[in-house]
């Protein structure tokens, strides 16, 4: 360091502002990603050993190197984990088949409505997530708008019917939840597409439902990336809805995690869940990239 | 196929495109209209029950219009207070993300450097993490400190006490991430000449900086900081995990509607939303006016 600046020192100022530009960018990240490790890196870290742990919250956890958390996980919370995979893919799946008509239509048929329909579907954003779900809970009440009418003005649903504590109405308000996250990145997606191209493809005899396989459909793959991922990862570790609208049984892996992180105080097997949670993630999402062929277009 | 006749591939297209042309005049925006009125009915509902007469503890069932929650928004226990805080929280939080976030998105997308995958890798990983799992994490960090390295050290629990300290350390972690994405993709049409072009009217870089760079990703860094600031107060996941007692308007929300479901949630609900869309009508108005003169 010294040597350098020795070796340096005729044109000095010059070469302290030299360096200094050199280090720019390094001293633009440092405080961001000082943050993100400590806050994010270091916390992953500490639940991968809390995993490994033994002991209780009084006592004190010591690091044992025991897997016991992981077979715990395993052994009494398959019920949780298959609800979780199937809500949240169920969700995934009917968002995709509601966003993407409704993506397509944005991107080529919205005109001059494009902007107005565009803030329809952000719409939610603007209410909180908890008051949108309670609102949920309202609207499918058993006595509610929905039910109250169907049951008592036209009587076609029988007096006892409940939607509320079922597997539909979880579902229902999974999809409903991460519905825009599933629309949006297909409109990006959408939108980018240059009109020319199926113009090209009709030109060369291709109708209508063939353009839309062989040139839109394969372009807008990685809006169908993205928003499957955007949709599949949160509505996976989400208890909210689980909650509010499902029953004991209806319980996903989110609930087990916050009941265990913040009732029962059983910080190893919480660690070791969400842990399983992440690296069920993780390799969904890489096989999902393989599948599609699009990790290149995802960084 | 090769051997059929003109007329003969003539009629064939031409069945699947009357189908393909009905599906897209008639079939797309009927779906789209549905999905519209899926989308907002909670939001109606929320609305339509703010001037519930409900009677019993749960505003889940009509009784008749009033308007007692709307001139009584904040009589609850509990109430004012976690609004104060989510207010306090988004604001500091978005302010502090925004700084950092834009910093490192100028760093990003300016600079050439070895270890730029690996920092995009690391910015992209806590949005692919669920929220339950950075909540979960960071909860494990702060009561916990008493695991290695720092076991014997620094007595458990004692370096992040949970309460409205820990709340704006999650806030700023999870928000950085989305800074930093709005703020390269503003950056990413960002035309360099321009700031040459100040240095050699004789602009240092200070000066380059705030006259010509700044004001031109101004929109970007703004953006970023509303998508910060909506995040924020509408946290709950990660919120639940590191608040301890303290109460953001979310976690009041959560903790009440086990025993009561005030209207005052509607309204306070429908307060923030009415107040929104109107924010982003006016700025839509003054934008299309500015572009109109331009």
């Amino acid at each position: 360091m010294s040597g350098a600046a020795i070796a340096v020192a005729a044109p000095s100022r010059r070469g302290w502002r030299q360096r200094l530009t050199g280090a720019t960018p390094y001293l633009l990240l440092a405080p961001g990603l000082l943050w993100l490790v400590v806050f994010f890196i270091w916390p992953t870290i500490q639940m991968f050993l809390m995993s490994l742990s033994s002991g209780s919250l009084d006592d004190g956890f010591k690091l044992t190197w025991s897997i016991d958390a992981y077979q715990t996980a395993f052994g009494k919370f398959p019920k949780q984990m298959g609800n979780s995979l199937l809500y949240g893919g169920l969700a995934t799946i009917f968002d995709f088949l509601i966003g993407f008509p409704v993506a397509y239509t944005v991107a080529f048929r919205g005109g001059r409505y494009k902007n107005l329909l565009l803030f329809l579907v952000i719409a939610p954003f603007f209410t909180s997530f908890l008051i949108r779900t309670i609102s949920w809970k309202t609207l499918l009440g058993d006595e509610g708008p929905v039910l109250g009418f169907l049951k008592h003005a036209l009587g076609v649903v029988p007096a006892d019917f409940t939607v509320i504590g079922t597997p539909i109405a979880v579902v229902a308000g999974l999809t409903y939840n991460f519905l825009p996250f599933m629309i949006l990145p297909l409109y990006v997606a959408l939108e980018k597409i240059d009109p020319r191209l199926i113009e090209a493809a009709n030109d060369l005899y291709a109708n209508r439902w063939a353009a839309f396989r062989r040139v839109t459909f394969p372009l807008a793959l990685p809006g169908v990336f993205a928003g499957s991922i955007l949709t599949f990862i949160p509505a996976l570790g989400d208890y909210v809805n689980a909650t509010l609208l499902g029953n004991p049984q209806t319980q996903m892996i989110g609930n087990v995690i916050q009941g265990r992180f913040l009732v029962q105080n059983d910080y190893p097997v919480a660690a070791a869940l969400s842990f399983i949670l992440m690296a069920a993630i993780l390799i969904a999402v890489t096989i999902y990239a393989r599948l599609l062929g699009t990790e290149q277009l995802t960084g | 196929m090769a051997t059929a006749t003109a007329e003969g591939v003539i009629t064939r297209a031409s069945a699947p495109n009357r189908i393909g042309r009905a599906v897209e005049h008639w079939a797309l925006p009927a779906v789209t209209a549905v999905a519209m009125i899926y989308l907002l009915i909670p939001i109606v509902v929320m609305i339509i029950f703010s001037f519930n007469d409900y009677q019993g503890k749960f505003n889940f069932i009509w009784h008749g219009f009033t308007l007692y929650g709307w001139l009584h928004p904040l009589d609850w226990p509990g109430l004012p207070n976690s609004l104060t805080n989510s207010l306090l929280i988004a604001f500091v939080s978005t302010v502090v993300a925004t700084v950092l976030g834009t910093l490192i998105g100028l760093s990003l997308t300016r600079y050439q450097f070895r270890a730029r995958g690996a920092i995009n890798g690391l910015i992209f990983l806590p949005m692919a993490t669920p929220e339950i799992v950075l909540g979960s994490s960071l909860l494990t960090l702060f009561v916990s400190t008493a695991l290695p390295p720092l076991n014997g050290i620094v007595p458990r629990g004692s370096l992040f006490p949970l309460g409205l300290t820990t709340i704006l350390i999650a806030h700023v972690m999870f928000n950085i991430s989305y800074v930093v994405v709005t703020v390269k993709a503003r950056l990413a049409g960002f035309d360099r000449h321009l700031e040459e072009a100040a240095m050699d009217l004789g602009a240092n870089e200070w000066t380059t900086f705030w006259r010509v760079t700044f004001p031109l990703i101004f929109p970007g860094v703004m953006a970023a900081a509303l998508l910060a600031f909506s995040l924020s107060i509408d946290d709950f996941v990660i919120t639940n995990f590191v608040s301890g007692t303290t109460n953001t308007f979310p976690i009041w929300v959560w903790g009440i509607i086990k025993n009561a479901l005030p209207v005052q949630i509607n309204v306070v609900g429908s307060i923030v939303f009415l107040s929104a869309v109107a924010f982003v009508a006016l700025t839509t108005l003054r934008s299309g006016r500015a572009a109109r003169i331009r």
